[in-house]
């Protein structure tokens, strides 16, 4: 009953900040055209074409063609696949990490607590990009291995909120009842605290994607994330880089796709942030 | 003549407390900051060998000269042979000298001299970017919250997340082409002219050096800018809330005094810390700028040692700029403390 009151009332907070319904239609958006990606691209995205090598957007090519003749809106389109999934999985990763790592860091306290934190802070000395360059010299620029070394590197936000969510509620009345009635220290954790920490966490992983596909961009642009022939909206704006007098239109679009797609993702995770803050003390306030 | 005694006395012994407090955080920083130390060392190890392989393989590997004999000597030269603490042992003690090896490319130059060329270059156009992130979005941010809801506050916060979701390399792209190809006003590559340059006077080869850096800072310090702005804006939004606010504004001081003169200060104290926490950032994105406008800094310095596979590079150039930052962050924390007037007389603020 009172999850049902939840859901209704943060959603309708949601609803109220036009920014926060801006960001939710662009992010339903992207997902509506990376799913139908194959029947929405009006060509393949990897067929040459030399008769029609770097043209300007026309009729025919909305936005204009690279250098091997490829339709860049179709490869727009496809770009949109791989970075909603380095995006969702790599912060998937980082969210399952952090939140173990948070949640035993705050239960436990003592030294497990001083460790978790102590890593934390050595790994956040490392400018992410130059460890993931790092690690990805020594491995295969795989798509995979970007997820994985972009989650392995951005855990800490999410340790942190989680830790911070158990250290407070450890305190709380509904834990010392659930620990008289004889729940078991997992038990407790999963089962009453970790509900309570849902709501940060899922601000952090709706702004987590974000800064993935921010990471993921970047790389593929300095050539060592998604390789070509396979699109991704960094590596087609290393094409448009190196053609940037003659052929405006290939940095133009991918770049106007990560913002858009960022900017997306930022006002859902900030609207979210406003819309279930409040609420969640309210809930506390009333438990 | 007795109150000079007990003045002085007093003066003494308290001097002597807080030496002797100011001693135990040294000691507990020291230790703190000695660890960490050792913890980005071992990182740095370990990312390096993670690789399936040897270090050395890419380069003997193919090379159809290299007899098992010479893989082997080279092995014992670079200390390959041994047990992997040993390894790590052996690069610790270097460090302790900035002996950190030689790089692995043609030139064979030592790392550390490859390093210390290109690190004042990062480290100007960072400095110069914070500068600028300061000038620019604490003003911004405190304007914000002083006019909190009105259209400059919703326009700021447009602009800011848009800011904010802009991909640097897109935004320098842009900046290239619009500034430098299609205006033609500044150049879109080096850090000085080539042509010319040593027939310049001092004053001409100072222009042609805020010419050349315009860009590259605009575009390092794009992201911080959006980020701190914002963060003012909230940091002075919480101070205006606060009671004495109301108190300074009941006792009838204009307006202007209560902002600048009682809330900034108080607002501005956390934004020390989230400057240096943004220092890994900025650094980090150095690699893409320096890519882009051929500056040669660090960033551009790992990028092409992740292109060659120049382990020793890579490893000794991930230490010295993690500990730049750790060092930074110290530095923000000291003038965090400065700062900070409790802090300073020894209340406990929470940690």
């Amino acid at each position: 009953m009172k999850a049902a009151n939840h859901q209704i009332t943060w959603l309708g907070q949601l609803g109220n900040n036009p920014l926060a319904v801006a960001g939710l239609l662009i992010v339903g958006l992207l997902c509506i055209v990376a799913l139908s990606a194959p029947w929405l691209a009006p060509y393949d995205p990897h067929a040459i074409d030399t008769w029609h090598i770097l043209e300007s957007p026309s009729r025919a090519h909305l936005l204009g063609t690279d250098l091997l003749g490829r339709d860049c809106l179709s490869r727009l389109i496809y770009g949109a696949r791989i970075s909603l999934l380095v995006g969702i999985v790599a912060v998937g990763i980082a969210t399952v990490i952090g939140t173990i790592l948070g949640s035993l860091a705050g239960f436990y306290g003592t030294w497990i607590d001083g460790l978790i934190m102590r890593l934390v802070d050595i790994i956040l000395c490392f400018p992410t990009i130059f460890l993931v360059m790092a690690v990805i010299a020594f491995l295969e620029p795989s798509i995979l291995n970007i997820m994985v070394v972009i989650g392995l590197t951005s855990w800490m936000g999410v340790a942190r909120l989680v830790r911070a969510e158990f250290l407070s509620l450890k305190q709380r009345d509904f834990v010392m009842a659930a620990r008289i009635s004889g729940a078991s220290n997992a038990r407790i954790a999963f089962s009453h605290i970790l509900p309570n920490a849902v709501a940060p966490i899922l601000v952090a992983t709706t702004l987590g994607v974000g800064g993935a596909i921010l990471t993921e961009s970047a790389l593929s642009f300095l050539g060592i994330g998604v390789q070509p022939p396979t699109p991704s909206w960094g590596n087609m704006l290393t094409e448009g880089k190196d053609n940037l007098e003659i052929a405006w239109w290939l940095s133009m679009f991918p770049g106007l796709a990560i913002l858009v797609t960022v900017l997306g993702y930022n006002l859902l995770g900030e609207g979210l942030r406003d819309a279930l803050d409040p609420r969640i003390r309210d809930s506390e306030g009333k438990s | 003549m007795q109150d000079w005694k007990i003045l002085s006395r007093i003066t003494f012994s308290s001097t002597i407390i807080l030496n002797m407090s100011m001693f135990l955080y040294l000691i507990k920083k020291i230790f703190t900051l000695g660890s960490t130390f050792l913890g980005i060392t071992l990182i740095s190890f370990m990312v390096m060998h993670l690789a399936p392989g040897e270090p050395m393989s890419l380069q003997t590997d193919f090379n159809p000269k290299m007899t098992p004999e010479m893989r082997e000597r080279l092995r014992a030269q670079y200390g390959l042979d041994r047990p992997l603490h040993i390894q790590y042992l052996q690069w610790l003690k270097g460090l302790a000298v900035l002996d950190l090896g030689l790089s692995f490319s043609p030139d064979r130059r030592p790392v550390w001299d490859k390093i210390k060329e290109r690190l004042p270059v990062t480290l100007l156009i960072n400095i110069l970017a914070i500068g600028l992130i300061l000038v620019i979005a604490v003003p911004l941010g405190v304007a914000a919250a002083v006019h909190h809801n009105s259209i400059f506050d919703q326009i700021t916060t447009v602009l800011v997340f848009v800011a904010y979701a802009a991909p640097a390399f897109w935004v320098a792209l842009l900046l290239m082409l619009y500034f430098g190809i299609y205006l033609g006003w500044l150049p879109i590559s080096g850090l000085h002219s080539l042509m010319g340059y040593t027939q310049m006077s001092g004053w001409e080869k100072l222009l042609d050096w805020c010419r050349h850096l315009i860009l590259p800072v605009l575009v390092s310090a794009l992201g911080g800018l959006a980020g701190l702005s914002r963060y003012t804006r909230s940091s002075m939004l919480e101070v205006l809330r606060q009671d004495y606010i109301t108190t300074a504004r009941a006792k009838g001081l204009p307006e202007k005094k209560v902002i600048y003169k009682h809330a900034l200060r108080n607002a501005l104290l956390p934004i020390i810390t989230i400057l240096g926490l943004s220092i890994p950032g900025l650094i980090g994105g150095s690699v893409i700028f320096e890519s882009i406008f051929a500056i040669p800094g660090v960033g551009q310095l790992m990028w092409t040692g992740v292109m060659a596979r120049d382990y020793p590079l890579l490893m000794g150039n991930l230490v010295i700029v993690s500990v730049l930052t750790l060092l930074g962050n110290q530095l923000a924390d000291i003038g965090y403390a400065l700062a900070d007037p409790r802090i300073r007389a020894g209340v406990k603020t929470k940690d």
